[in-house]
């Protein structure tokens, strides 16, 4: 059910934006058929259409080991968190189409370029541990950025992340519990634990939690105040809550004393314990580093997108059959009036197209 | 209801009976072509966890909806009457409407 937006008087519009000003002071939430200015609409599609991307997309890195884990439990796991990923993105564009756009226009803009997903799933999955450090660090940086989302200002949106940040618990903890099981077993082990943890904690430090955004996190005056200014009318609209920099420092106060239990090193030489500001210090994440982490225009950011067009080219004879079953027997599932022969044809040519196949 | 694109599947909306004693609730929904179809796709997306005990879909475009915001006088019920309530009036006993209980 989307929102219809109704052509109304200026006067009228002010009377709306008073109305819709006061249910977010308030701290009620937005609703589908709710007047909303045009900005918020669109910064919540923008947004909901990132996050959506980013699920399905992130379960390539992971996906490539579900052929290769080392146990039945660990691959009944690991189709388990996958499985949830895709779960995730389906949530997500449910929550964007009551916005008035279609998921298929969406997935047309993931396919052409014209949206993206995050730039942390442009790195490889390069062993099996980089499943679990894909799960504890990335996964627990989306768990910091998504908990504040549940409270987002839009109903659906929030309800959406709910159900996305129950099942998040299960994919940090399943992850934490294979780099423990690395950790306590042969140094080569270990070796592979440590070396995961290197490449992925930079994405998750940096890209889950997007640009700097303020000047306490390290941003030039310039850069902070561009990303402020972005992240500040987000919060007053209630769709974020928090600036980057706050999440990222929650983030890595979590995850310090996690990784000394491990007995990993976070590949930061100046984490320490800041006893003055009761926070880690690390090392600010500016421009520079952000840009380091993002692996924009390299073998695997082409390949994510790639993998995915074709998947979703490869699986349109499957929606052209459902198209035609639909059109011959009623979406109802019973005989329909439309059962023309042409119709019949499309059903015919749609099972052949299927038959060449298996 | 969703703005549809000409051959996309249709929009379903999902409800759950996530356990025994509750109504059925809106959970999302899901695109399918035929209505089998969108129950697969809502059991796959919904009903990944728990016990859950049954499952409607049903087409969006099928559901008529009006809220307050867009056409007030629909709804200038109760909010007027405080008649309607039971603290309008005066409590049955001396301990007030806490002792007010009937069963």
């Amino acid at each position: 059910m989307s929102a219809q937006p109704t052509a109304t008087e200026p006067a009228a519009q002010d009377e709306l934006l008073a109305h819709f000003d006061g249910l977010i002071a308030s701290g009620a939430t937005i609703e589908p058929r709710d007047w909303m200015p045009e900005g918020y609409r669109r910064m919540l599609i923008r947004q909901i259409a990132q996050h959506a991307h980013s699920e399905i997309i992130g379960m390539q890195p992971e996906g490539a080991w579900l052929t290769r884990a080392p146990s039945l439990h660990r691959k009944s796991v690991l189709i388990a968190k996958v499985q949830d990923e895709a779960g995730h993105g389906m949530y997500l564009y449910s929550a964007a189409e009551t916005l008035g756009v279609d998921r298929a226009e969406l997935l047309d803009a993931l396919h052409q370029g014209r949206q993206r997903a995050s730039a942390t799933f442009n790195h490889p999955a390069l062993t099996w541990a980089d499943t679990g450090a894909i799960a504890w660090l990335t996964d627990g940086a989306a768990v910091v950025n998504q908990m504040p989302l549940c409270r987002t200002s839009y109903g659906p949106y929030a309800r959406a992340m709910r159900r996305v940040c129950q099942e998040e618990a299960f994919h940090v903890r399943q992850g934490y519990d294979l780099m423990r099981a690395l950790c306590e077993g042969s140094p080569e082990q270990k070796a592979m634990a440590q070396d995961a943890v290197n490449r992925w904690w930079l994405p998750a430090v940096a890209l889950m939690f997007g640009p700097p955004d303020t000047a306490a996190g390290g941003a030039d005056d310039r850069t902070a105040a561009l990303g402020a200014a972005v992240s500040r009318r987000a919060i007053t609209w209630g769709i974020k809550r928090h600036t980057n920099d706050e999440l990222r420092q929650r983030f890595v106060d979590s995850c310090v004393p996690q990784a000394e239990r491990l007995g990993l090193t976070l590949p930061d030489p100046a984490i320490r314990w800041n006893e003055e500001r009761g926070h880690y210090d690390f090392t600010p994440v500016d421009w520079d580093v952000y840009r380091a982490a993002l692996g924009e225009d390299t073998h695997w950011s082409r390949q994510r997108v790639a993998h995915r067009r074709g998947a979703h080219e490869d699986g349109a004879w499957v929606r052209e059959a459902s198209a035609a079953y639909a059109a011959r027997f009623g979406a109802d599932g019973s005989p329909s009036e439309a059962d023309t022969e042409a119709d019949v044809a499309a059903v015919e040519a749609a099972r052949d197209g299927a038959g060449e196949r298996v | 209801m969703s703005r549809q694109r000409e051959g996309a599947p249709a929009s379903w909306e999902v409800f759950l009976r996530p356990r025994r004693g509750l109504a059925h609730q809106h959970v999302g929904s899901v695109r399918a072509a035929d209505a089998d179809t969108a129950l697969l796709r809502a059991r796959d997306l919904y009903t990944r966890r728990g016990d859950p005990l049954s499952l409607w879909v049903v087409r969006s475009d099928a559901v008529h909806a009006v809220s307050p915001d867009e056409r007030d006088p629909f709804f200038t019920g109760a909010r007027h009457k405080p008649y309607r309530y039971p603290e309008h009036f005066a409590p049955l006993t001396e301990k007030g409407p806490d002792g007010d209980h009937l069963d």
